[in-house]
């Protein structure tokens, strides 16, 4: 039975689930619903509640784990020939995988009969072309050992969506009956109801923490298997990037490492500025008509997508660059994606995120000691110099270093703007390229997973989680700091 | 500063009689570096501003002509010789490309344009490859039109709206191999003629993404089609998990370790870089769970997690933000905490989360890497979904992802239409974010 008809039987049942506890508890209190410990209704959710809740937690569990328990099976059994085609068993697995889809195909285009499937041997019948008659290529020819996995796999697939079915069907009736029984009048269900609410508030606070712990055993994971595959010291110390899908490939991280912090550099020299006198500007001179068209227009800034800065850089940005300092030009440049470009384009998308968190942070210094200082003789801008800024530093540091992450992490610019070779050099006009823009180029190309050359990016990605978390728990700590000073 | 009550002053003691009136040095520099100081602030606001516009400018400017496409409007004489009557399907494209060249090519002779050309081969560059398929489709549907001679409205090929765009010229055009000089003539008098137009591009929002070689026919419709179908999972799971999430924090956790290692988990996700969302995506959608590869369900989940954190810091606010005395009048008159947050507090709430809920959906909407790394790149959307499930389990592309997949592309041609592509996104994200403030404004409560 299809996955979305168990779904639509059980949400079913619980909505007659629902009818009948209210129903039933109120005709325990022969229809007077003020001998009834909760309102109706709450004898009604409760029915629904036993009923959905259990059976759906049951039915995603299961449909999560099946395919790992099949396979782990399958697995083991299929050593010896990954041994003798000398390929790594996953390969070996996935055409397994590849096979048993493409019968299940055949069947439902009815090429093939069900039990001609589950006995086909491939002594007798070339399964390859009786599949592709179904309209599923394999790649090469499928051998016994493959075939009697992909039938053993089809089996206990089968024989899983079975038990599941009855299983969860057998959850619902379950809680349906018992739920049901408990409906009487004395029965404290809005306690009931209110404890189930609570737990599935909880769930969801939850799946913040598992998310969290999903990124790092999917990094830490692929991380191992890389450094498994590939010497650490190699990764963190050579300057040499070159990867080279035939193997003997160099993967050091320093190259990448320097394009990230010269881009992030130029972004923030351009950003730091504009966007703090912005801010300066904005709270302290600007009147209230013109701080509240500024403001949003900035923030605008903020708002657009970074596939359009990328697109900007790429298209605008470079070739505009290349025209000033190209061939033309200075002859400092010889493309139109270098590190300038992206740089300036990142320097714009951060304006906003600097300008608004110092805005926030200036506006947070007490008006008293504005006051104290005008009270003295000082200007404005003297105010501003040696009262509101010193007073605010740590906050601002915090906001460059937040700044700093969002640049460090930020992906579509650099790789529509940076260039894609990676090498070690002062001059900002030649394209360099960055962690994010190498963990894109490691992970879309059509590599095995397993490669050393794919399993780079998780080790990139991992560094680069590791580096924008330090930056961020180290500036939410100091902006943290320095708000407790004022309140 | 009161000099004249100093004698011992140097500016008093240098000029014995002086007013206050007259500014001194030291205040004049004073307020030089004053004035200065504030110029800094205005020219940071307008280099601001003038970046904005330079950004909005350059789109506009860039991607207008991507609404327009060059089509070549000739009458095809459906040859009943070489075009079967009784099986219309019989004939593929390669029995209708010449038809349509022979079409071009008489109107090509009438023009004067007989000496230049020596047969319909010559015609090639003006027609879109895709135009014998269109015509095929027509005949297929009415095979009667068989044997007559039938008005029709084909694309041009990609250099000929390139000339018509002044993408191409002359110059250019001398050192295509895919063009010659002779052919833009030949343009030039078919659209004195009237036989080559521009008309309103309606297929670029509705159409389906070509190959390589086929910038004239490719269009965003597809992958329209796929970020709305991400945006109804984001949608489906993102409001229910955030809105649960901040409900729990706010009006029921205990302050404990636990609370805090929530709160700990929800502000550091929302600074992860997207992209190590899209490497989570991988590895535990994709290679754990074997969902199916470019399929919008799993752009989806990874975006519905990328948004979780901006839903739930904006849902939080606006929970806070109703004020406590409703809290304590609905417990007074009985009602249980968790009716006093369902019934009184959480409607009042509504319309807060609801504006977070958009602008986090608009912020998902534009994002683009993390769908590089589950497959939404590279894969060419040429098909509409054909239902609900294949909306959601079929692969796709998503509108970030096609205008970056035609970025990377070869063809200038594409450039034209990245930037199509990019002001529809961002009609969708202003409108996004316009219902919101509307929102904001229409229901916004100051207690």
């Amino acid at each position: 039975m299809p996955t979305s008809w168990l779904v639509l039987i059980v949400l079913a049942l619980a909505a007659v689930g629902y009818v009948l506890g209210r129903q039933r508890a109120l005709s325990g209190a022969g229809g007077d619903n003020r001998k009834l410990h909760s309102l109706p209704s709450y004898y009604g959710s409760n029915v629904a509640m036993k009923v959905a809740v259990p059976a759906l937690i049951a039915l995603a569990a299961w449909l999560i784990l099946q395919p790992l328990a099949v396979e782990t099976t399958i697995r083991a059994d299929l050593a010896e020939e990954a041994e003798r085609s000398e390929r790594p068993i996953s390969l070996v697995m996935s055409d397994v995988r590849r096979v048993a889809n493409g019968l299940d195909t055949a069947i439902e285009r009815g090429v093939i009969t069900r039990e001609r499937a589950a006995n086909m041997r491939t002594e007798f019948t070339d399964v390859r072309e009786r599949l592709a008659e179904a309209g599923v290529a394999l790649g090469s020819a499928v051998n016994s050992n493959v075939l009697e996995a992909a039938q053993r796999y089809r089996g206990f697939s089968a024989i899983g969506d079975i038990a599941r079915t009855s299983f969860v069907l057998l959850l619902a009736v379950g809680g349906f009956l018992y739920a049901l029984r408990e409906s009487t009048p004395d029965f404290r269900a809005r306690n009931t109801v209110e404890t189930g609410v609570r737990y599935l508030l909880i769930t969801a606070a939850c799946i913040a923490i598992l998310t969290t712990i999903g990124i790092i055993l999917s990094l830490v994971f692929n991380t191992i298997e890389f450094f498994r595959v590939y010497p650490a010291t190699e990764f963190f110390f050579s300057t040499t990037w070159s990867p080279s899908f035939g193997g003997g490939s160099e993967l050091g991280i320093l190259p990448l490492l320097w394009g990230t912090f010269y881009i992030s550099l130029i972004a923030l020299l351009v950003a730091v500025p504009i966007g703090l006198f912005a801010a300066v500007y904005l709270s302290e001179y600007a009147s209230k008509k013109v701080r509240g068209v500024a403001k949003p227009a900035i923030e605008i800034l903020a708002g657009i997508p970074t596939i359009v800065y990328g697109l900007f850089a790429l298209l605008t940005v470079g070739p505009l660059l290349l025209s000033v300092f190209g061939d033309g030009g200075l002859g400092w440049m010889r493309a139109g994606t270098a590190v300038m470009t992206a740089g300036l384009v990142m320097g714009i998308m951060l304006i906003p995120f600097v300008s608004s968190l110092s805005d926030d942070i200036i506006n947070a210094v007490p008006q008293s000691m504005r006051d104290g200082s005008y009270g003295l003789g000082a200007t404005k801008s003297e105010t501003i110099k040696q009262v509101i800024l010193p007073a605010a530093l740590p906050g601002i540091v915090g906001a460059i270093l937040l700044a700093a992450s969002r640049a460090i992490g930020e992906t579509m610019i650099v790789v529509l703007g940076a260039g894609a070779a990676a090498r070690i050099s002062g001059n900002p006009f030649e394209a360099m390229t960055t962690v994010t823009a190498k963990i894109v180029s490691q992970l879309t190309g059509d590599a095995d997973f397993q490669s050393p050359e794919a399993l780079v990016a998780f080790a990139l990605g991992m560094t680069l989680f590791v580096i924008t978390l330090g930056l961020n728990v180290f500036a939410l700590y100091i902006v943290r700091k320095y708000r407790e000073q004022y309140e | 500063m009161s000099d004249a009550a100093n004698p011992a002053s140097p500016a008093a003691s240098n000029n014995g009689a002086r007013s206050i009136h007259t500014v001194d040095a030291r205040t004049k520099k004073r307020n030089a570096s004053e004035k200065r100081f504030k110029y800094y602030g205005i020219a940071a606001i307008a280099t601001g501003v003038f970046f904005l516009v330079v950004l909005l400018g350059s789109i506009l400017w860039n991607g207008v002509s991507a609404f327009q496409q060059t089509y070549l409007e000739v009458p095809v004489y459906l040859d009943p010789e070489r075009l079967d009557r009784e099986n219309p399907s019989s004939a593929t494209t390669f029995t209708y490309n010449p038809l349509i060249a022979e079409a071009v090519w008489e109107r090509a002779q009438e023009l004067g344009f007989g000496d230049e050309f020596e047969d319909e081969g010559g015609m090639s560059p003006l027609i879109s490859a895709s135009a014998a398929a269109i015509i095929r489709d027509r005949v297929i549907a009415n095979p009667d039109l068989i044997g007559e001679t039938i008005d029709v409205r084909i694309l041009a090929g990609s250099r000929v709206d390139g000339y018509l765009k002044g993408r191409v010229d002359r110059d250019s055009a001398s050192r295509d191999r895919n063009i010659d000089v002779a052919h833009l003539e030949l343009v030039d008098a078919m659209q004195e003629n009237g036989s080559i137009r521009k008309v309103f591009n309606w297929d670029f929002i509705t159409g389906t993404d070509a190959s390589e070689s086929r910038a004239e026919q490719a269009g965003i419709g597809v992958a329209m089609l796929g970020s709305f179908f991400m945006m109804l999972v984001v949608l489906g799971l993102s409001l229910p998990i955030g809105v649960a999430t901040s409900i729990y924090l706010e009006e029921f956790a205990p302050k404990n370790k636990f609370t805090d290692l929530i709160e700990v988990n929800i502000s550091n996700l929302a600074a992860v870089p997207s992209i190590v969302f899209g490497i989570l995506g991988l590895a535990v959608f994709i290679q754990f769970m074997h969902l199916p590869q470019s399929a919008p369900l799993v752009g989806g989940l990874v975006l519905t997690l990328m948004t979780l954190p901006t839903i739930i810091i904006s849902t939080r606010a606006s929970l806070q933000s109703v004020p406590p005395s409703i809290r304590a009048a609905a417990l007074g008159v009985g009602a249980s905490k968790m009716q006093s947050v369902f019934h009184h507090v959480l409607p009042l709430a509504l319309p807060g989360i609801l504006t977070g809920t958009i602008i986090g959906l608009a912020q998902a909407l534009g994002e683009t890497a993390p769908l590089l790394l589950i497959g939404m790149v590279g894969y060419i959307a040429t098909n509409y979904p054909d239902g609900i499930a294949s909306g959601f389990l079929d692969p796709n592309s998503a509108m970030p992802a096609q205008i970056y997949e035609w970025a990377k592309r070869a063809d200038p041609a594409y450039y034209e239409r990245a930037w199509g592509g990019i002001i529809i996104l961002l009609v969708f994200l202003f409108a996004m974010n316009a219902i919101a403030i509307l929102l904001r404004r229409r229901f916004e409560r100051r207690w």
